[in-house]
């Protein structure tokens, strides 16, 4: 159903990517959408989605206050550059649409295999806009930089396709906010592509507040060279159907990942977070740690995979998912998986899933808390776990409030 | 190299001990699966209408569906099914009342794998159906079984003997249709144990049966009932060893468990040590096994202990239905892959009751070129308020060319449940080698020793006689790398 699309698309996207987006046409028309009969998809069902008919967006207009001095923020209205309303780039660094991207940035689409999975290469059929962030090396960017995609569908969902690609040069450091949000039902799918340089470090946040009925399919794939440092906190709020897919590589030794997730699901939203973490390199580390609140009717999912690969000795891989039932409805299907060949590492993996405490409620109504406003607190702390490893002052004080609602 | 991994190594390439052949004339059908073999093992089996009936559904079942192949770290060349013989039976068929009946040669097989009829009979009390190759060859203590109610004996005489119970309970857990392998028995299979203990008993003695499979190019299909009725407990053992052989074979058995009544107990123990093929992986058992039991009682329990060291592939998930309110499901495992084995092996426990609790202790000890996979699924209903889960994986590899993997599928539907996945992976310390021949202990000892610590969890939970073969089963098997 998406294929109607591609000649419309190419009337007015720029040549520049044809050959990605030719051979990621070709890719995506052997790859069938994903059912549950995949082990990758078991527990999420895209039915809703595949039976939806989508259409291109409409381009929106650039409006609003334009971005604030001391920020870099850079919106994305319907899939597209809008850089009226986007901050001024500061000359340290590199940042823009990847229509305009230099020519010595070749790794679009180097990084997201589009052979693999049928979304990457439905996104990379459809390459033209998007932003590039590059870092160069011996750059320290205290100024988190924000890449914000607003979608809105005004008649007949659409559908976008949101791409991004941060390069992250030696000894250099940045921080990566992602935000998306919108109004009615539309189609985000979503490729992220992160390159880290030796020593490089990148924090990355992902806000994810999409429309209570929009699906939101996200794919970030991210390589690091030796001794780098990365970190991510994917946190989701909205959207009715979810998947966030978190891959990384280790590509040199002695790198560090640091995978972080918050779901919150609530009414009939299905959350489904898939993360691979690839020790391909020896002496590395990598952790992670996902939490999710679940409500109402909703369904989460959680399927972390790390592999250790033959060789990759001394790796120190630790995956954690907790999960807090607050409705009979809703349900949780977890899967954290382990994938070992070399000997000498110190993997674990655990998951929980329950409900709150009996005995921290009966501590705090004991000391005059009534039982909901106890639930309540001992909710929020579990979820602000999470939120409190954000470094980010700014996105703590926000997910704070949120969380609270 | 260092002397304790040079250790390893020799230990690591010890041969099958337990390889021979003996020599008895088996009676076979010719090779192949077909309708009218189906009806050729129920003919010769002299089994009702009904029986045959049930084998044809699963056999034309059998013929719509797939090979499974989807698991990540297990592969095989293709299992040739119509080039298997589905039926062998020793040829000596009279009915035995004492050892002194039973042919010498296979007393002799048996003497060799030191679990001597005579032996078990005078030393430990327990009741042996000794399962040769296909069909039932000796059976003991049945009298003193027989006082208490408990009926235990082959399946086929179940079938001639209590048709009522075996069309009762047969495919009330695994249903003929369950999966590729279930269903492939289903239709062919050839004999079995039976275990019928009535309201109340405790089963005097552990029951046990050995398996082996003898005859040349035999796919065994056991088939094994054992139903516990109100307040009653069983405690079941099963134990098995095969010679080399050339050509792989396919071993797809079925366990069925039914506790019944209120508070009923089975306990299910097995050791598994057939030819895991030879360095390379040449030859080797295919192990597919299906194995479920169900607590429909409130209060049941039921319990699986395993051990596997042999085969060259295991595929087995040794399952609880927790229906019954506050029933109980137990699972602890060792396995052990070495060389070239590969193991799929895990368990599912679905809380269907209310206040039902469940407990998964695995162990996984990978060495050589060995793939180890913990597949487990805990599943809670939504009418299972108050259900508990623990489980614990933790793998131990032994050298660096092998893999340990965990596959925990955790899905829950009501808030009142805990369910908790704990995993982790370690390997043996050159310092833990050390500090033990420190004290004056081989490196080979050491090995031995830290793994069966590894394993204590699991073994304590066999009865006394399997724990000792089940160490001395780990130490013939071990091999790793240290460090």
């Amino acid at each position: 159903m998406f294929t109607k699309l591609f000649a419309p698309f190419d009337r007015d996207a720029t040549p520049r990517y044809r050959a990605l987006r030719e051979e990621a046409r070709a890719r995506f028309a052997t790859l069938p959408l994903p059912t549950v009969r995949s082990e990758d998809w078991r527990f999420t069902n895209i039915a809703p989605l595949a039976e939806t008919s989508f259409e291109l967006p409409n381009a929106l207009m650039e409006s609003g206050p334009a971005a604030p001095k001391n920020k870099l923020q850079f919106h994305f209205l319907n899939g597209r550059f809008a850089p009226a309303i986007s901050s001024p780039v500061p000359s340290s660094i590199s940042i823009g649409s990847l229509a305009n991207a230099p020519s010595s940035l070749p790794l679009v689409g180097k990084i997201a295999d589009v052979r693999a999975n049928a979304f990457t290469a439905l996104n990379a059929s459809f390459v033209a806009d998007g932003l590039y962030v590059t870092i160069p090396d011996d750059v320290i960017l205290e100024t988190p930089i924000e890449i914000i995609h607003y979608a809105r569908s005004d008649e007949k969902p659409v559908v976008i396709q949101p791409r991004t690609l941060i390069v992250i040069g030696k000894n250099a450091r940045a921080t990566v906010v992602e935000r998306y949000f919108g109004g009615q039902t539309y189609f985000t799918n979503a490729v992220t592509e992160i390159t880290l340089s030796d020593y490089g470090v990148l924090d990355h946040v992902k806000v994810q507040e999409e429309s209570v009925s929009a699906y939101h399919i996200a794919n970030t794939q991210v390589v690091m060279a030796a001794k780098s440092n990365f970190t991510t906190h994917y946190l989701s709020l909205g959207g009715a159907l979810v998947r966030n897919e978190v891959r990384v590589r280790f590509d040199g030794e002695h790198a560090e990942a640091t995978v972080n997730g918050l779901y919150l699901a609530d009414g009939k939203q299905h959350m489904d977070n898939f993360t691979v973490i690839d020790h391909a390199q020896p002496n590395c580390a990598s952790h992670e740690l996902y939490k999710g609140i679940l409500d109402g009717k909703s369904h989460g999912v959680f399927n972390g995979k790390i592999f250790v690969r033959k060789d990759a000795q001394k790796t120190d891989a630790k995956q954690t998912n907790k999960v807090l039932l607050l409705s009979d409805d809703a349900t949780i299907n977890t899967k954290p998986q382990l994938e070992i060949f070399a000997d000498d590492v110190k993997c674990t993996h655990g998951a929980t899933i329950g409900q709150l405490d009996a005995t921290q409620l009966f501590y705090l109504q004991s000391r005059g808390i009534p039982l909901e406003p106890a639930r309540r607190l001992l909710t929020f702390a579990f979820a602000n776990d999470i939120v409190n490893r954000v470094k980010i002052e700014a996105i703590r004080a926000e997910m704070e409030t949120r969380i609270v609602r | 190299m260092t002397t304790a991994t040079q250790t390893i190594e020799q230990f690591a390439n010890k041969e099958y001990e337990w390889g021979f052949v003996s020599d008895i004339e088996a009676e076979a059908i010719p090779k192949g699966l077909s309708e009218d073999v189906v009806r050729l093992i129920s003919t010769k089996k002299k089994e009702p209408q009904w029986l045959l009936d049930w084998r044809l559904k699963a056999y034309r079942y059998w013929t719509t569906m797939e090979e499974p192949r989807w698991w990540p770290n297990v592969t095989f060349p293709p299992v040739d099914y119509q080039n298997m013989i589905y039926y062998s039976a020793p040829k000596p068929k009279k009915q035995l009342k004492s050892l002194d009946e039973v042919d010498p040669e296979m007393l002799k097989t048996f003497e060799k794998l030191g679990i001597s009829l005579d032996e078990q009979k005078r030393l430990t009390g327990v009741a042996v159906d000794a399962v040769f190759d296909s069909v039932s060859v000796a059976t003991t203590f049945r009298g003193k079984l027989a006082e208490m109610g408990v009926i235990f004996c082959s399946f086929s005489e179940a079938v001639q003997n209590h048709p009522e119970l075996v069309k009762k309970y047969l495919g009330s857990v695994v249903p003929y249709n369950d999966n590729y392998f279930a269903t492939l028995n289903s239709a062919v299979f050839s004999d079995g144990s039976f275990a019928y203990i009535p309201k109340g008993v405790r089963c005097p003695m552990e029951l046990s049966t050995y398996f082996r499979i003898n005859a040349k190019e035999t796919g065994q299909f056991e088939r094994t009932l054992i139903v516990c009725e109100e307040g009653a407990y069983v405690s079941y053992l099963e134990g098995c060893t095969a010679p080399i052989r050339d050509e792989n074979q396919l071993h797809a058995a079925v366990v069925e468990l039914v506790s019944v009544g209120e508070g009923s107990q089975i306990k299910y123990s097995t050791v598994q040590n057939w030819y895991p093929g030879d360095k390379d992986g040449k030859g080797g058992i295919y192990n597919f096994v299906t194995k479920r039991g169900a607590c429909r009682g409130r209060n049941s329990k039921i319990s699986w202990t395993q051990v596997e060291t042999g085969s060259a592939i295991t595929w087995k998930y040794p399952s609880c239905i927790l229906i019954g309110d506050d029933s109980v499901g137990e699972f602890y495992s060792v396995a052990l892959t070495n060389h070239k084995q590969q193991a799929d092996t895990g368990t599912k426990m679905i809380h269907v009751g209310k206040n039902t609790s469940s407990t998964i202790v695995s162990k996984g000890i990978s060495a050589g070129r060995g793939q180890n996979t913990y597949r487990g699924q805990v599943k809670v209903l939504k009418g299972a308020e108050n259900a508990r889960n623990y489980s614990q994986c933790d793998s131990l590899l032994l050298g660096d060319k092998c893999g340990a993997h965990t596959f925990p599928y955790i899905e829950v539907k009501n808030t009142s449940s805990t369910v908790e996945h704990e995993a982790s992976t370690s390997k043996i310390g050159e310092d833990q080698i050390f500090y033990c021949k420190q004290r004056g202990l081989s490196a080979e000892d050491a090995v031995s020793m830290i793994v069966n610590g590894f394993c204590k969890e699991v073994f304590k939970e066999l009865p006394m006689e399997f724990a000792v073969e089940a160490k001395k089963l780990l130490g013939v098997s071990l091999e790793g790398s240290v460090g």
